[in-house]
């Protein structure tokens, strides 16, 4: 039975990456860049899963390590010529190290309710410094800049056409949830998990909850960092409208309409999200969020597992 | 069973209720009657369901299996506001006074309700007050500051204050002086003369067996035993039994 | 008296060399928002203590009392009408919120009412972008007129505002603590548990309070109106603000949010003798932090042993 499943998983799995891969290939210029954008807000979304959904700490702090991922790769790709990929990479992962420390600290000594205010606040608070830092961060307007060369040193070095770069976002999402899987099903996932059913118990069994808790907070952190330099690579310029909490109280939204602990349901969530807001636009041009939040607020209340937890029991029924 | 009155209908009927606590079955059909007037105990050793009994009672668990009849009404759904406002008194195990309220204050939420009025009220407080004279002399001081056996008196008196039919009293001696206990002692049979029931929850055998006319025995979530106290106190076997004391 | 080389004295001459006039504008200036803020942060702290509910769209409360401010003072002509209209019609869309989205999330983890409450935030906000659209609207003030103030004219309105917040908050803690409705929302605060057991409705407690806070954030909105621009999106700096002032303050502590709001708010109008005002925000960032750290459960709240 066990076996069954996961031939399913598996199978549904190659299924699904398949269609990824073939997707450029079909699919007209907009709709292939807006998969791409599905994918990195997907793996923002995901990045939150491991906090929100496994360890049970809902962060609203998610905009400022996507927002300090996407400066941190301006800045290699602005001050380092020629413009090369995996220093924005790295550079970009850095700063979102940075405030996923800065961040981390301070979850080892709230609880819940404090916890997610003061990520809003952080959130905020890189909002500000980015938008009155003008010298440095470009203010309000952010900062353009040129997209790198896919390049691997010594073999070869070509710039990204819509379809290579699709393959390369979907290369690093895909590996970020092959990753991140494997943490969650491990002993270190086990415990995050069990923090979230009843962190008392978990302490008074003997696990240093701390640090734990900061190991989760510093791998959500990267990830989100990561997406935001791929965003960064994929549009080319940085502005702090995505440093802004409402950035991260989305990405909650995607989680929830997804499927939190589930790390795909975000993904989920994030291409439910963005096609409800494409579709709706064109109806409702700028109210689009109405809808959207009415919706979201009925699913807390009624489908509080999320569209894949849904299914999930449909499926088993 | 009661004492030589008519035949009425109980005044509480407790008929076969089953609650759970998450997946945990903790009452496995409990039921039992309590008279107009009557003081019956309930004992039974630590964890058997005798609190969650009294909480099913006063609403703030609701059975998922069983009815709760008052006065011969249903209310095993309704909420323990509306329970409480029908005349059942609660005193839960470990006082729950409100801390930050006066002793005043803490009475007052019994006895500001519709329809009394304001003589009624100071005639239900002095009454209390004479009860219980330290609460009359520590009216104005926060509850928190309270000792633990006044803490217990206000938690009756406040009880008292919605002047109700049945007061269900959940371990009201524990951690009290012995001094304390046999105050208990005479609220409950100052309560029986005023014709208000009780159902007594205990662990204190000798004062339950003492003070009650009628004993029911917990175990694991079923009642296993009924007697008149009178009848208990003379074999006491079964109470060995069941409580291992 | 120059000894340069002591805070104190470091201190000394950094203060002589602001200009008094400026300061004590600053702190008028700084007591008048601070009043405010404590307004719309007693609210929110009411709600968070008697129901673990963190209101997200407390904001979006204060901005639609606003436009409903607007939209009467058009209709009637009387500031004042409307200030009590927009209460009252706020506190009303407070217990409807309160009934439709948080009441079905009683029995579940708190954590879920933040998300309740913040899709109801961006309902409300878009839903004022829709109705009244991006241009900023007025109110204006119920009298104009200024007194001297060393060399600049000070509004009297902003003086009647600080009063009137102080007043509302004043009558607020008058009634929790006198009267029987006091007694009940104090004791459901509590223990929402044996409130019930002593008859107290507590359901309808809940929705008075949710209404209370909701009425309080819109009196906020229309007082504060004359000030700024009314627009869909003001009530996202507040709400920040706010959540600092009740995390400072110590969360359901009404003195201590009240407190804190003034602190801050003053903290911040000296700030912005040097920097602007979007950069003065960071004050209360700062502060925030170092509250976090030293004293998490409140600054103005003695830390429990």
């Amino acid at each position: 039975m066990r076996e069954h499943r996961g031939t399913v998983y598996w199978t549904g799995f190659a299924v699904i990456l398949a269609l990824l891969i073939a997707a450029p290939l079909v699919l007209p210029e907009f709709w292939r860049r807006f998969l791409t954008e599905i994918l990195i807000w997907g793996l923002l979304a995901m990045s939150s899963d491991i906090l929100i959904g496994y360890t049970g700490m809902i962060s609203f702090g998610h905009s400022a390590f996507f927002g300090l991922g996407m400066y941190g790769a301006a800045a290699a790709l602005i001050s380092i010529q020629p413009p090369n990929l995996w220093l924005a990479m790295l550079y970009g992962l850095l700063g979102a190290a940075a405030v996923a420390g800065f961040v981390a600290y301070f979850s080892t000594r709230l609880r819940d309710i404090y916890f997610a205010i003061t990520t809003l606040i952080f959130s905020q608070i890189f909002y500000v410094m980015i938008f009155t830092w003008t010298e440095v961060t470009g203010g309000e307007n952010g900062v353009t800049f040129s997209r790198p060369r896919l390049s691997i040193p010594g073999l070869f070095s070509q710039p990204f056409t819509t379809a290579t770069l699709h393959w390369f976002v979907v290369a690093v999402v895909t590996s970020s949830y092959l990753v991140l899987r494997r943490v969650t099903q491990s002993p270190f996932g086990m415990v995050l998990q069990s923090i979230r059913e009843n962190e008392a118990r978990t302490r008074a069994i003997g696990y240093p909850i701390e640090r734990y808790k900061i190991a989760a907070v510093m791998l959500s952190g990267l990830f989100a960092g990561l997406a935001g330099v791929l965003y960064a690579v994929q549009n080319r310029f940085a502005a702090p409208d995505f440093v802004f909490f409402l950035v991260s109280g989305e990405t909650v939204i995607y989680n929830v309409i997804g499927g939190i602990g589930t790390l795909v349901g975000p993904i989920v969530g994030a291409a439910f999200f963005l096609l409800l807001r494409e579709g709706l636009s064109r109806f409702l041009t700028e109210y689009y969020l109405i809808p959207v939040g009415l919706i979201f607020i009925a699913m807390v209340i009624f489908m509080p597992q999320g569209l894949l937890g849904f299914m999930r029991r449909w499926l088993n029924e | 069973m009661s004492t030589g009155t008519a035949p009425t209908a109980p005044l509480l009927e407790v008929e076969a209720i089953h609650t759970y606590y998450g997946k945990s079955h903790i009452l496995h059909g409990v039921s039992l009657e309590v008279g107009r007037g009557e003081v019956v105990g309930l004992l039974g050793r630590n964890g058997v369901g005798k609190s969650t009994t009294l909480k099913a009672v006063t609403g703030l668990v609701h059975p998922s299996r069983g009815e709760v009849r008052f006065e011969g009404r249903l209310i095993t759904r309704l909420p323990a506001h509306r329970v409480a406002r029908l005349g059942i008194g609660y005193v839960p195990e470990d006082r729950r006074i409100f801390r930050l309220l006066t002793v005043v204050e803490n009475l007052r939420t019994g006895l500001d309700r519709h329809g009394v009025t304001a003589a009624a009220k100071k005639e239900l407080l002095e009454k209390v007050y004479a009860y219980f004279p330290v609460l009359a002399e520590r009216r104005n001081q926060a509850g928190g500051t309270l000792s633990g056996g006044e803490q217990q008196m206000l938690a009756i008196a406040r009880a008292m204050m919605l002047e109700p039919k049945i007061i269900l009293l959940d371990e009201p001696t524990e951690g009290l002086m012995p001094r304390m206990v046999s105050q208990i002692r005479e609220i409950i049979d100052a309560l029986h003369r005023e014709r208000v029931a009780v159902l007594l929850v205990e662990q204190n055998v000798p004062l339950t067996l003492a003070a009650s006319q009628r004993i029911y025995i917990l175990e694991k979530g079923v009642v296993r035993h009924h007697a008149p106290a009178a009848e208990l106190q003379a074999n006491d076997a079964v109470i060995h039994q069941y409580m291992g004391v | 008296m120059r000894s340069s080389t002591s805070i104190w004295g470091c201190s000394i001459q950094f203060l002589q060399a602001i200009p008094l006039d400026q300061l004590l504008i600053q702190t008028i200036n700084g007591i008048v928002t601070g009043m405010i803020l404590a307004l719309v942060a007693s609210g929110l702290t009411l709600i968070f203590g008697i129901m673990d509910v963190v209101n997200f769209a407390h904001g979006e409360l204060f901005m639609l009392g606003a436009y409903v401010g607007v939209i009467v003072l058009a209709a009637t002509g009387d500031f004042w009408i409307a200030l009590i209209a927009a209460s009252l019609i706020i506190a009303l869309l407070g217990a409807a919120i309160y009934l439709m989205t948080l009441r079905p999330l009683l029995g579940r983890d708190p954590l879920t009412t933040i998300l309740a409450t913040f899709g109801v935030s961006l309902v409300l906000q878009n839903y004022a972008l829709w109705q009244f659209g991006p241009v900023a609207r007025k109110i204006q003030e119920p009298f104009t007129g200024h007194f001297t103030l060393f060399y600049l004219d000070y509004p009297w309105y902003r003086l009647v505002i600080a009063l009137l917040s102080a007043a509302i908050i004043g009558a607020l803690w008058l009634f929790l603590k006198f009267g029987t409705y006091g007694i009940w929302i104090r004791a459901t605060t509590q223990d929402r548990v044996m409130a019930q057991a002593m008859g107290i409705p507590v359901p309808w407690v809940l929705t008075v309070v949710f209404a209370i806070g909701a009425g309080m954030a819109g009196a906020s909105g229309v007082l504060f109106g004359p000030l700024v621009g009314v627009n869909h999106a003001m009530g996202l700096d507040w709400i920040l603000k706010a959540f600092i002032v009740v995390v400072v303050g110590g969360m359901g502590n009404l003195v201590g949010s009240i407190a804190a709001s003034i602190f801050i708010s003053l903290l911040e109008a000296y700030a912005s003798l040097w920097v602007s005002p979007a950069q003065a925000i960071i004050v209360s960032f700062v502060v925030l932090i170092l509250t976090l750290l030293f004293r998490p459960t409140g600054l103005f709240v003695p830390t429990p042993k």
